[in-house]
Formats: structure tokens, sequence, C-alpha cells
């Protein structure tokens, strides 16, 4: 009798949590209604222009030489200012510089004049003398600033010389002409300088008022100069939870700053951010990838999905006999349904990838995306495969091929390994995956060293040029680590660098680009292509002119505007 | 007694001697660098990076040099957050996380041994079932789930609570309740097996013969002589309650050590992660020693001091 009364009660709690469940389901209609409702009201603008962001981590630093973060990325691009910036379509506009720059006949020397009326929160002027200034100290080995050579080497005249203690300094490529103009000297023709120059490694700082504060210099958001949009009002320093901004009444484009505030709170759980969102405490969450998280949100206009440029592929290791053949590689990339995997295991607005250089990152001169003028690669076709595969194992005498494959420990990429894994393993009989789930510094740390046979790989873009993505594949080249060689391959990039990196070259430059793309996965099938990531976040449909960007900061918040 | 204390802090020193060399070097096993995009870097650029923090010397030189720092009391600056020292980063993140795990655990206790001594007066009876049932869910469920459903429902849903963030007391409680659950069945059932089994000794039975209230016999006799095992188990969890939780401060935006002791793991960051565990380490062994006094205070025929009795 006993026992049954307690059964009972085990019962009752699992169909209660069953309910419980149940009812978190509830979420999606509810916000559809919020937002039809909200699509009907005239948009004025709201009283209080104060937004609250969440974000999924701390800044490392505001220091902007010592950067390597998006994260710090996006928020020197609120609260300073370079010589240019780019616009909510990715174009790049004069930030301190006056207009765009003026070049030598063979594009290696710029002049770009600065406008007079900048300033630091502190009264100076935003002079020439700041750039020199931050820029050479980006490059001193004695700053040790992990970005500095990383940018400037083989693009700065000279940057690889001072690293390499052969030359000084001060005879870095960038010279202060008088206060308001800047020459600055390149290595080699860069067709994509301009936006290059929207990074905020590039960015001024006050040489006087660095060095007075020395070690305690970007300590906290008492010891920084702002020339931005908006000035840090609030940040203890690197391990802060919590940081605001405020409207720098002193920007030059002052008058077109709506916002007043902006609260930044770090939450590091994805469904918390979610949940404090519904609850109205955040404007805007973190990026959210989990398909759970984000089923909830499908179809609300809270939702904001865009495509960034980040690429991700499976690398197969070279050094492996079965994956030597061409055959089994080409075998590989076409046996995964990469429509599925986009559908049903990510859902989460990602798309098929069939190529190298991702969608919506670059324009050709007549405005057309790279990807629109040229092929897409390695499609999948489970019955090619199979043939391939065949062909290959007759090739290489092999009867099964038992592959380590490398991925991730996150659960999203877990999903995904596990799919790709039956995928390969069902479509190509003879076929063994072993996963090994590894954290994110592991992997790399694998890749790193060639332990791997097959690897569960992705790229983001340093610069705005399609190079980014290609110069990966050269023969030994610091990213390649799958042992991929094809002279012909290192011929085009090389080309591409140097001979067509010259003014009037444009055209051929973008077609030898296409080329090299199509070497790799058409004729080599070195890699195989699976998805370009989306970035889905959730944001109050009532901030407008919230602008994202490819690469460099994740976003500007100078042009919101909160109606009501 | 005096002389026991200094013998206990003189193993103290030794256990953390041993815990420091051990961590720092299994810590030095973990395979990666340091450095976000180190791959990225050339060579020259990368011993610019590893000279600036000393990892190019031999491992054995690292940790004299760290040992001697520590010491001296430097425990080195952070890598993954730009020049903060590592005791600045301790100093500002254990304050919520020891707040947090202090209110769990006096709550905690409170509770749980309120429903333990509950359970074991009204044995067998729905009481005792509904005590034990608490008991189960708490220790079976993990926190998350709780802190989760919490926050959805709560601070979601009924809107009693902010959903998360660190402002002020109210936004304590929900972390608390959550970080809670597992001290509370953890002193209930140990309360529970203790105080029956109490309860059934002679000196129970003489004192009930001598006539005293059943009040007086549950708190004074049995409470006193089943607390033991509790405070043997509850000191430990203290520790690790308040050296934070990784999943409960991520739920709730806490800014604590938990999250930032993982973290610093996963990204190599080895000041940190020595730091941390040190610092883990000191309490683990304070409170230990804390225990072994408040034996002798509850039950006094337990002599710490030995030998004279």
């Amino acid at each position: 009798m006993k026992k049954s009364k307690l059964s009972l009660l085990l019962v009752l709690s699992l169909v209660l949590s069953m309910f419980l469940a149940a009812c978190g389901g509830g979420d999606k209609n509810e916000g559809k209604e919020k937002g039809n409702k909200k699509a009907n009201t005239e948009e004025q603008l709201a009283d209080k222009q104060e937004l609250n962001v969440l974000e999924s981590a701390e800044i490392p630093t505001m220091d902007s030489v010592m950067n390597q973060d998006v994260l710090g990325a996006t928020m020197f691009n609120a609260v300073n200012e370079g010589l240019y910036r780019l616009d909510p379509d990715q174009k790049v506009i004069p930030g301190v510089a006056e207009g765009m720059p003026e070049y030598n006949a063979d594009k290696t020397v710029l002049t770009i004049k600065l406008k007079k009326d900048t300033k630091w929160s502190n009264g100076d002027p935003v002079t020439a003398h700041d750039f020199v200034f931050a820029w050479q100290r980006a490059i001193d080995p004695k700053t040790a600033s992990p970005y500095g050579p990383y940018f400037m080497m083989g693009k700065i005249k000279n940057a690889t010389e001072i690293v390499n203690k052969k030359a000084k300094v001060e005879d870095l490529g960038i010279k202060a002409k008088d206060d308001y103009t800047l020459e600055i000297s390149l290595a080699t023709p860069i067709p994509y300088i301009e936006s290059y120059l929207t990074y905020s490694l590039f960015y001024p700082q006050n040489k006087k008022y660095v060095e007075e504060q020395g070690k305690n210099y970007a300590k906290d958001a008492d010891h920084l100069l702002y020339n931005g949009p908006f000035k840090m009002t609030k940040w203890k320093g690197p391990t802060a939870t919590e940081w605001v901004l405020e409207k720098n009444e002193d920007y030059w484009d002052a008058k077109n700053v709506t916002l007043t505030k902006i609260n930044f709170n770090v939450s590091k759980d994805p469904q918390a951010s979610a949940n404090a969102f519904t609850a109205g405490e955040a404007d805007i969450t973190p990026k959210l990838a989990q398909a759970a998280i984000l089923s909830q949100f499908e179809g609300s206009d809270d939702l904001l999905r865009y495509l960034e440029p980040s690429n991700w592929w499976l690398k197969m290791n070279e050094k492996n006999k079965a994956l030597k053949n061409e055959n089994i590689r080409r075998a590989i990339a076409l046996a995964v349904d990469k429509k599925a995997l986009v559908d049903d295991v990510l859902a989460n607005g990602s798309i098929v990838s069939d190529f190298i250089v991702p969608k919506g990152f670059t324009v050709d001169k007549n405005g057309k995306d790279f990807r629109d003028t040229t092929d897409s690669y390695l499609k999948t076709n489970k019955e090619e495969a199979k043939k391939y595969w065949e062909k290959g194992l007759k090739e290489t005498g092999l009867k099964e091929v038992t592959l380590t494959y490398v991925g991730q420990d996150t659960d999203t990429a877990k999903t995904t390994d596990a799919f790709i894994k039956d995928q390969l393993e069902k479509t190509l009989p003879g076929m063994k995956i072993n996963i090994e789930s590894v954290p994110f510094k592991i992997r790399i740390a694998r890749e790193d060293s060639e332990q791997y046979d097959l690897l569960m790989g992705g790229w983001g873009p340093d610069y705005q040029d399609p190079m980014t993505f290609m110069d990966l594949w050269v023969t030994g080249g610091g990213n390649n680590h799958m042992n991929y060689s094809n002279p012909e391959f290192d011929k085009l990039i090389d080309a591409a660098n140097h001979e067509l990196a010259k003014p009037g070259k444009e055209e051929e430059r973008w077609k030898t680009l296409q080329k090299a793309e199509k070497i790799v996965l058409e004729e080599d099938a070195a890699l195989a292509p699976l998805y370009q990531r989306s970035v889905n976040l959730l944001i109050n449909p009532k901030v407008k002119g919230f602008a994202h960007h490819a690469f460099g900061p994740d976003y500007s918040y100078q042009w919101i505007k909160i109606v009501k | 007694m005096a002389k026991y204390i200094m013998k206990r802090i003189v193993y103290m020193i030794i256990t953390l001697f041993i815990v420091a060399s051990l961590t720092f070097f299994l810590m030095k096993l973990i395979p990666g660098s340091p450095f976000n995009n180190f791959e990225k870097l050339s060579e020259v650029q990368q011993n610019i990076l590893l000279d600036k923090y000393g990892l190019k010397d031999p491992v054995p030189v690292q940790y004299f040099h760290y040992m001697v720092n520590m010491v001296k009391g430097d425990l080195g600056v952070s890598f993954q957050f730009d020049n903060t020292p590592v005791t600045e980063l301790l100093v500002n993140r254990v304050g919520p996380s020891a707040q947090l795990g202090l209110q769990a655990m006096v709550v905690g206790a409170i509770i749980g041994i309120i429903l333990g001594v509950l359970a074991a007066l009204k044995q067998n009876t729905w009481i005792d079932y509904l005590c034990t049932f608490i008991a189960v869910v708490g220790k079976s469920i993990p926190s998350f789930i709780f802190a989760g459903l919490m926050q959805y429902y709560i601070a979601v849903k009924l809107g009693w609570l902010p959903v998360m963030l660190w402002r002020g007391p109210e936004y304590t409680i929900l972390p608390t309740i959550a970080l809670a659950m597992f001290p509370i069945s953890i002193a209930a059932r140990f309360m529970r097996t203790e105080m029956v089994e109490v309860l059934g000794s002679d000196y129970i039975t003489l004192a009930k013969a001598k006539g005293a209230s059943s009040f007086q016999i549950s708190v004074k006799h049995a409470l006193r002589n089943a607390l033991i095992p509790v405070v043997t188990v509850l000191g430990p969890l203290a520790v690790s309650l308040m050296t934070g939780s990784l999943v409960i401060e991520q739920i709730f935006g806490v800014p604590g050590i938990g999250e930032q002791f993982v973290k610093s793991i996963n990204v190599n960051d080895y000041p940190v992660i020595m730091g941390t565990n040190i610092l883990f380490a000191v309490l683990f062994v304070i409170v230990t020693l804390i225990v072994d006094l408040l034996y002798g205070i509850i039950d006094p025929r337990i002599r710490i001091s030995g030998g004279k009795s």
C-alpha cells in the first residue's frame, strides 16, 4: 500500500513534467500576434532612445592595437573611428578621413586628407600623428601586438622588415606630411586597401595620452579616449560583465546619432538570453545557433537572420593513403546530403555551400557578387559518389577505409558530425568513420599538427577580398594543413597577389581567383564544402537601423533609432 | 588546541604546494596555445608573444618562476583578459560566487535539516514520503533544469523576479534556490538516516523514560548527535558551492568564478587556471579545518587535541 502511494507520486510528477514541457511550445503564435500589431503602428521615435544589448562574452581589451577579438572590433567601431568605416551596405565611407584616398600611378602610395574638426574626448584634435603613432605601436616588436604584424606584414611598406629587425619602427610606411595629411606606402598594390583600413587595428591613438597613462592605458573606461559616435561611460576592465556607451556629442556626425545610451550585459547561456529577450529585459540578444531555441521564434519578426561570410567544410588530409586518392576524396565530397544538413540538422537558415568564397561577401567592379559570376562545384550526388568510391578503392587496392574525424564538442557540432558520419557510411560501403569530439582549441591544435583524416573546419574573412579564402590552399601555406598541393593553383594565387593586383587588372584578377577555386574543388576535389553559416539573433522590432557587417566589427549601433 | 591548529596549518601548506605543483604540470599537458589565432601568426611573431609571457623557457624553469612569484603573492597576468592581473580577476569574480554559494548553503542546510528531522520524526507517514521525494528530486534532477524551469515560469511567464543579471538582492533569489536544491537533498537524506538511528538508541529511550518532552528529546539529544555526518558532507559541499557553478552562473548571468574557471581551461589561460585552482585548494583546506574544529563543539566526545582524554 505504502509503496503504491510513492509510485503514484512519481507518476504524478512525471505527468506534471510532461505537461510543463508541452507548455514550452506556446510562444510561437504569441510572437506573431505581437509582431503584426507592431507593424501597423506608425514609425515615430520613442521618447527614450536607450538600448539594452546582451553579448556572449567580455571585452578582452579596449586597446585597439592589442585587440584580436570580434567583440572588441565592434566596440572600437562604436566608440572610436579610423580613416574609414563600413556603412550598412558594407560600402566604405569616410570616417576621420575627409574623402577617399588619392593614389600614385601604381597604387602603392595613398595620400589621405583628414577632417579638421574631429576631436578626442579630452578635447585634443585627432591628427595624422595619432595614426602614425598607433601604427608604429602596432608593429613595434616591443608591443607584442598579436594582430599588428599579421595585418601589416607584406602589406604596409617595411612592416616585414621591422618584425625581422631589419628596419626601424620609424621606417613603417606611414608618414604625417602635416597635421591633417597622411601618406601611406604599401609593400605591394592592395586592391582591397580601402575596406582594409576600416579595421580597428588601423585606428588612431593619442600619443600623449597613451604615453602618459603607460601601463594604465585601457585599464577601464576612465583610462581611454574616444573619438567615435559613442563614449564608454562604464567599463571596469576586461573582466567586466557589463558596460555602458553614451552618445558622444563631440562626434563630427553626432547629428545623425539618435541613440543616447546603450547598456551591455554578458549572457553566455543562449536559452537564458532568449528568455531575457522574451521578458523584455533585452532588445538585442547574442548570436543564437541552437535549432531548439530558434524554433521557438521561427517566423516571428523578432528573429533577425542573415548569411555571414563563414564557410564550413570537411578538410581531407592527404597524408592518409586513401585520401591521397582523388576519386575517394570526390566520393566523400559528393556523398553528404548537404540540403538535409542545412534544413533538418542545422535548421538555422544556413545554406548549402558548393564553393569556397562565400555568398554576399565580395563584389566585382560592376557590383556583382563573386558567386553570381562563376559556377558552383561538388554538388551532392550519391550515385556519382558511389561510382567514384568504387573507382578509388580499385585504384588504391583498399577494401575498406577507416577514417578519424575530428569535430568540435558543442551540441550543434556533435549532431552535425553524427549526421555526416551516417551519410558517409551509408553511401560509401566499406567506409568507417571514428568521430573524435574535442574542444575548439584542441581542434585547432589537431589541425595545425595535421593529426586527423577528416576535420570539420570553417573560415571567416580577415579582409574583404576573395583572397582571404583562396590563399589558404597554397602549397605549404600556414593554414593549408591538409597536404594539398597543386603548382598551377599556386601560380594563379601568386599572380593574383602580385601582377594582377596592379591597377587596371581587376577583372582578370577576379577571373583568376574564380579559376583557382575551380581547381581546388572541381579538378582536385581537395576540400568538401558543406554549408555557409547564417547568423540568428533576436532583436526588438522597435529597433530600426541596426547594421551588421561582413568583416571586422559585427555590428554598427550608430544608425539605430528606436520607434514607438 | 593551538598546537593542533599549528600542525594542521603546516599540513595545509604542504597540501597546497603539492596541489599547485600537480596543477602546473597537468596544465602544461593540455594541447593548444593560450593565444587566439596563434596559428595565423608568423614564426617571428609567435616567438615575440611566447617571449613576452615567458612561455619559451623549459617547463621546469617556468615552474620555478611561477612558484617563486606565487610565494610573493604574484599570480601573473591573464592571457584572455589583456594584462589583467589574476589576483584582480579572482577578487572581482569570487564575490558573487561566494555570496551565491553561501546563500545556497544556508538555505539548503536549514531546509534540508528541517526536512530530514521531520521525515525521521514522522517516519513512514506521508510527511516522510514527501520529504524523501523532495530529496530524491533534488538529488537526481540537475540544477540547470530547475534553473531553466524557474527562469522560464517564475521570471518570464509570471514576471515575479528578474530573468537574469546581477544587480541586487532580488537578482540572487532564483540562482540561490536553483543552487540550494542539491544541499537540501543531501542534508535531508543524511539527517533522516542519522535521526532514525539516533532516535532508536538507548539514551533516547532513557531520556523518554525520564519524562523529557518530545521537543527536548528531538532538539537537545537527537538533533545534536545526528548533526556530525551532516557537517562532514556539508563542509566540502560549501566549498564547491562557493567556488561557483558553471551552469547556474551562465543561466542567470552571474559574473562569478565558476564559468571563468571552465573557460580558462578551454582557452589555455595558464595563469588563471593556476590561480583559480590554488584559490579552490586554499578554501578547501580551510573549510576542512573548520569542519574538524566543529566536530569538537558539536560532540564533546571528539577530542581534537588528542592524547589528554
